[in-house]
């Protein structure tokens, strides 16, 4: 037995040999190895010259950045006079202006929040708990008509709190929905399976767009007199109801990824469904789709931008609604730089969180 | 847990047994791989079961358990029928250990999280509890010292010496093996084989689904050979291994011993 763990020592074996090459070898190899690749290199770099310099020259050297917008029309350069002049609308929206600082604040928990639970070592009950106290403070914020503060209807949201609410409680929402629809797309019992499947195929087959319409103007038909429901809820609604079908479908990938033995170890340890599933079979599956979880929530995050169809007035509509004014017309490129710039770093982060729990949870 | 909904089997006073089957049928769409089954097993019996691939052997011990459904006959664990209801199923499995060619530990929990998981969540087990059980364990099967290790870092030797103590931990009642060592590189079947005798000189109830020979005659209290999901043959390993009545046993322990 001992003699079997034992471990025995590994001669000292030779060193691997080193190859290195210097830089116009690498060339060679790598852009001019053919003739094809050769003229495509040329190709990349004369396009690369005509792009590059001229946008730098736009963009730094002749911009503006605090000019009137008189200023700016006299000059060729970037008019990013813009951004500074409209900031407070882009963001904001149509949120009275005297009280910004509520949805700011309402932003920083939520930004505050996200970042505390990055941490895997946070992952605990306290968590939920500190979740829910965040939720109804920043509805407080948004909201008000308590404790002094001004009510704000809800028709006055707008900007990149309403960009970041709808994405993140999307999210949120979706995720375990998806979950569950994916477990019950694989269930034993015809009923729940059938209507698993006939969720996920019909959400699946109906843009986002229609679904936003439908909650808009469709399902009101249905309430009975008098009672209405928020718009930005339904909106709401339906990204996590149009999401969750998708990362169903994700998620009943990674359940097929796991083997038979896995299921059947669970089973044999006398494990029931709930626990064989939420300790054995989806920490293992869940890790396995992270990278396609991950690009539907990206992609979830990019698309509310469509609630612009049912007249509510995201981050993008915001800025638009900026260049429609006279004195800013035609600085269009500067705006959207700037908004495109908002959605890459959220998105960049999403995806560099998502690369850095996969390291962390590869065992 | 409503002791109605347990089916219990008739027991006869005096008797010791603590599985039996009677004229267990199962198939495989049309395949007949269960025929006609009947077998007891005794407390503190140790049972070895062979026969060539495809005979139903590990079907067999799978239904013992209801990780395979069997269609037709009765079987009794501890006095509890295996019926479809999920209640006799669950408290059957708490009781019968299983383990399997390919290991099966969980990937993502450490070794010592493998362990303890069935007592906490199954027996109710207080944290602390469990864990103090896990190393028992573990100390049992030499293997103490990677308890905060992943199964993947392991060898697969040392992995089935996991798995083993693992089901030990739910303080099964029987243990099944099927063909524990026939996914391990040949330097490491002895680790796991001696576990399983140790197991055995305290006297564990044991199912084996193994082609050791060695093991079996130094082991078991009986063999059986299987072949074409019928019991073909039981005996002592003496008299199995030098007096083999049907030709088909024959046949069998000429092709595996050279």
């Amino acid at each position: 037995m001992t003699a079997a763990t034992q471990p025995t020592v590994r001669p000292a074996g030779l060193k691997a040999p080193v190859i290195r090459i210097g830089v116009v070898q690498w060339m060679r190899r790598n852009l001019f190895n053919g003739v094809f690749n050769s003229l495509l290199t040329v190709v990349v770099l004369l396009l690369l010259y005509k792009i590059v310099p001229p946008f730098v020259q736009w963009a730094f050297i002749d911009s503006f950045w605090t000019s009137t917008a008189e200023q700016c029309r006299a000059g060729g350069g970037a008019c990013w006079s813009i951004i500074p002049a409209n900031l407070r609308f882009i963001i904001f929206g149509f949120y009275p202006y005297e009280l910004h600082w509520r949805p700011f604040l309402a932003m920083l928990l939520l930004v505050g929040l996200l970042l505390y639970s990055k941490n895997r070592n946070h992952w605990r009950r306290s968590l939920l708990w500190m979740w829910i106290v965040g939720l109804v403070v920043m509805g407080t914020l948004m909201k008000g008509g308590i404790l002094g503060l001004t009510a704000v209807e809800s028709d006055q949201w707008g900007g990149l709190p309403l960009t970041l609410m709808l994405s993140v409680f999307g999210m949120v929402g979706a995720y375990p929905l998806g979950i569950l629809l994916a477990l019950g797309r694989r269930s034993k019992l015809p009923a729940i399976r059938t209507i698993s499947i006939l969720y996920i195929e019909l959400i699946r087959g109906v843009p986002l767009i229609s679904m936003l319409f439908m909650s808009a103007v469709l399902f009101p038909l249905f309430l009975p007199e008098g009672v209405t429901f928020n718009k930005i809820l339904r909106a709401q609604a339906a990204i996590i109801l149009f999401t969750a079908a998708y990362i169903a479908e994700v998620v009943r990938g990674g359940l097929q990824a796991i083997t038979r033995g896995q299921y059947e170890a669970a089973e044999s340890l006398g494990l029931d469904y709930a626990q064989k599933m939420r300790l054995v079979i989806l920490p293992q599956a869940l890790k396995i789709v992270i990278p396609p979880t991950v690009g539907i929530l990206i992609s979830a995050f990019k698309d509310t931008s469509l609630v612009v169809i049912i007249a509510l007035y995201d981050v993008l509509k915001t800025t638009k609604s900026a260049l429609a004014n006279p004195v800013w017309m035609g600085f269009s490129p500067e705006a959207y730089i700037f908004v495109g710039l908002i959605y890459f770093v959220c998105c960049y982060a999403m995806s560099n969180y998502s690369r850095r729990l996969e390291k962390e949870l590869h065992s | 847990m409503d002791p109605q909904a347990i089916t219990t089997c008739p027991r006869r006073s005096g008797e010791d047994k603590i599985i039996e089957i009677t004229g267990m049928h199962k198939w495989f769409g049309d395949l007949h791989v269960l025929n006609d089954v009947n077998m007891s097993v005794f407390k503190g019996e140790r049972i070895v079961i062979c026969g060539p691939s495809g005979s139903g052997k590990s079907t067999l011990i799978r239904c013992i358990n209801r990780l395979e459904e069997h269609q037709q006959g009765t079987i009794c664990v501890d006095g509890i029928e295996l019926t479809g209801n999920l209640k006799n199923i669950e408290k059957i499995r708490e009781e019968v250990g299983m383990v399997f060619q390919h290991f099966n530990l969980f990937p993502h929990l450490t070794i010592i999280e493998n362990l303890s998981l069935g007592p906490i969540w199954v027996r109710k087990k207080p944290k602390k509890e469990a864990e103090e059980m896990a190393m028992y364990y573990l100390d049992k099967v030499h293997i103490a010292e990677q308890a905060h290790k992943y199964p993947g870092q392991l060898s697969g030797g040392q992995q089935q010496r996991v798995a083993i103590a693992r089901s030990l931990c739910m303080k099964p009642k029987v243990m099944l093996f099927d063909e524990p060592t026939s996914a391990l590189d040949p330097e490491m079947v002895k680790e796991v084989l001696d576990v399983m005798i140790n197991l055995a000189e305290e006297g564990m109830t044991m199912i084996v689904v193994s082609h050791e020979m060695g093991f079996a005659k130094s082991v078991a209290h009986r063999v059986i050979f299987m072949d074409f999901g019928q019991l073909v043959e039981e005996n002592t390993p003496h008299e199995f291994f030098t007096n083999p009545q049907h030709e088909r046993t024959k046949l069998f322990l000429s092709q595996i011993l050279h």
